[in-house]
């Protein structure tokens, strides 16, 4: 399959997934391998870096690109702060943008996000920010320097799909970047259903983690991104209102055989 | 006025009327709703609702894994004073009450606080009784710059603070606030709070407010249930709980549900929630507000609390010990009240991994 590639980082897996609700940390491990994840977030808040035992980085493959995200952030200033934490405790140079000062809603604060990303970007970090979708704060991140758009599929945790599709698709018609579903996603079908659309990659989390069998869940969400990318790539048959008949009817018109 | 003047609104509704009026269809439908207004609250807090316990803890269970996941976060609470200027009826720090008093310096608090560091949880909730003249301000907060050295999230229980006060704490790192009404009913209130500046109704009331407006990243709030017709506190804090909610848009707030316990001092509640009820108020909070903390004390016996992390709770306190310097246990002091799990912090955490949780030490990440 084609790859994903972010700052001119290649990922053979459009599927990212995510730490945060396990109920055991110990299944992350074959979670990733079984869904051949290569990206993997994490709440820094959450990494515990004096306390060994309880370091959710000894439950992630070396391999696996680690994606520390600035959850807890209110504003551009913190999500900053995080950014620099994360990098200085050696977790790389990637980094999910996450500005929340909305507890009610949990949604993302976009202003403050477009001004966290240009600091990070300028700081060599490859930025993915986590937005409400919105094409103008896409195309101000482009400019700040993103290296993807993560614009949500319906609010965290609520598993609805893409809500937001007619605004998800005003982002990926007119992208320069790739862009990552992040949020909402609650079935492999509704992964497909991103991926069929065109977008680059979707980053699935309570839908993997909170299933009965997340092994069995993070596998299955592997084959539906892939389905979705293949049936994007491969073109799929357009729908219409009118019946399309497989050879054209005037054509005979044109054939000049009258 | 605040959120009294939405108590006000309430002061004549019929509660009991209305409780006797709902009806099997009203309360599954209440379930089955995605967003639930006060009617449904009221639908699943009315006795009716009994009939109808499984769905809801099954319908609290989903709800919680979908905005939590299968974590439970973890706190300490450590007792650094039990000196106290008021009189409560209920409470084993009432001055009355003679008890040994012990009130810990900050070098005996960094001791504690050395101790408490050493299971690893990073969340700690620093209490006191009521002596404004001992506890002073520059005692709190030296106390939360000691705390902060060994914890990312230091939260408070202490007397109710001015706004201005939560917002000096907070610039030295404080995290949260807690504070419970005890009773939101005004004129039991008044009585069992004998004497004492907890006398006044509106200023404890409007104490979560005074901290999200200083900025407070979590405040949490509870009634204690016994003082008064349980019913109608479990409504009036749930209202408080959505009043705050959809006001301050920038804080986190947690429900708790403490139900009395014996204390120094022999109060008897005469309002009792039992085990029953306790779980159906419990999955109607969860219900009501999905994505806000619901956080079980060590009030609650061991066996009892692990049943509920399959039914929406989200926060537990570990290995706690409410006497002042439990942890390092120098010298003795009175404790607040009985403590019911009595397990340690390791156990508590074995506990939760063998019921399919994962523990979650640190949630926070100081970034002054
Ligand atoms: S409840 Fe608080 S104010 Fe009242 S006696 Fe106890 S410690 Fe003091």
């Amino acid at each position: 399959m084609d790859k994903l590639i972010l700052k001119g980082h290649e990922f053979e897996n459009r599927l990212l997934t995510g730490t945060g609700k396990f109920a055991d940390k110990n299944l992350i491990a074959p979670m990733l391998k079984a869904s051949k994840s290569n990206i993997i977030t994490m709440a820094l808040r959450r990494v515990n870096f004096s306390n060994p035992k309880e370091n959710i980085l000894n439950y992630i493959p070396k391999e696996v690109t680690l994606l520390p995200n600035t959850s807890g952030a209110r504003n551009a200033e913190e999500a900053i702060k995080i950014a620099r934490i994360a990098r200085e405790a050696g977790c790389g140079d990637f980094i999910k943008i996450e500005i929340i000062n909305d507890m009610k809603y949990l949604m993302p604060d976009n202003e403050e996000t477009v001004k966290a990303t240009k600091v990070l970007a300028e700081e060599g970090f490859i930025v993915l920010p986590y937005i409400v979708p919105d094409l103008i704060t896409a195309k101000k991140l482009e400019e700040a320097g993103a290296a993807a758009i993560m614009p949500l599929g319906s609010p965290i945790g609520s598993n609805k799909g893409l809500l937001t599709k007619p605004l998800i698709e005003m982002i990926n018609d007119n992208k320069k970047l790739p862009v990552i579903v992040d949020a909402g996603i609650g079935a492999p079908s509704q992964a497909a259903e991103a991926m069929e659309m065109g977008i680059d990659a979707v980053l699935v989390n309570t839908a993997i983690s909170t299933a009965e069998d997340p092994v069995k869940m993070g596998e299955a969400f592997a084959m539906a991104v892939k389905a979705g990318r293949m049936a994007y790539l491969a073109k799929l048959a357009k729908t219409s209102k009118f019946a399309n008949a497989s050879s054209p009817l005037t054509d005979f018109l044109f054939r000049g055989d009258k | 006025m605040g959120f009294y003047s939405v108590l006000e609104k309430w002061n004549n509704f019929d509660f009991e009327n209305y409780f006797s009026h709902v009806t099997d269809k009203d309360v599954i439908e209440s379930i089955e709703k995605d967003n639930l207004d006060e009617f449904d609250f009221l639908n699943l807090l009315a006795p009716i609702a009994k009939n109808h316990l499984e769905k809801m803890a099954i319908k609290a269970n989903l709800v919680k894994q979908q905005y939590f996941g299968n974590v439970i976060s973890l706190y300490i609470p450590i007792y650094v004073s039990n000196f106290c200027t008021n009189n409560c009826a209920y409470c084993g720090f009432s001055k009355k009450n003679h008890i040994i008093r012990k009130h810990q310096t900050i070098e005996q608090i960094e001791e504690e606080a050395k101790e408490i560091a050493k299971t690893g949880i990073d969340h700690i909730l620093l209490l006191t009784g009521e002596a404004k003249e001992i506890d002073t301000m520059d005692y709190l907060k030296e106390a939360v710059k000691v705390l902060k050295k060994y914890f990312d999230s230091v939260s408070i229980e202490v007397m109710p603070l001015e706004e201005e006060e939560y917002r000096e704490l907070k610039e030295i790192g404080l995290d949260g606030l807690t504070v419970y009404q005890e009773t939101y009913n005004e004129e039991i209130y008044d009585q069992v709070h004998i004497s004492g500046k907890k006398k006044d109704y509106h200023f404890r009331l409007n104490t979560p407010e005074r901290g999200a407006k200083a900025g407070l990243r979590t405040v949490g709030m509870g009634p204690l249930f016994g003082l008064s017709e349980i019913k109608k506190e479990a409504f009036l804090a749930g209202l408080h709980l959505k009043y705050l909610t959809d006001k301050y848009l920038n804080t986190a707030f947690s429900i708790s549900l403490p139900r009395i316990n014996p204390a120094e001092g022999g109060f008897q509640p005469s309002f009792p929630l039992d085990d029953v009820t306790f779980v159906q108020f419990l999955t109607a909070f969860r219900l009501f507000q999905v994505k806000a903390d619901i956080n079980i004390s060590t009030r609650e016996v061991a066996e009892f609390r692990d049943h509920l992390m399959h039914i929406g709770v989200t926060k537990l306190s570990a290995g706690s010990k409410t006497d002042v310097g439990g942890y390092t246990k120098k010298d003795e002091s009175t404790c607040q009240f009985e403590i019911s799990d009595t397990r340690s912090a390791e156990e508590t955490i074995q506990a939760i991994e063998n019921y399919g949780y994962q523990p979650i030490y640190k949630d926070w990440q100081q970034i002054l």
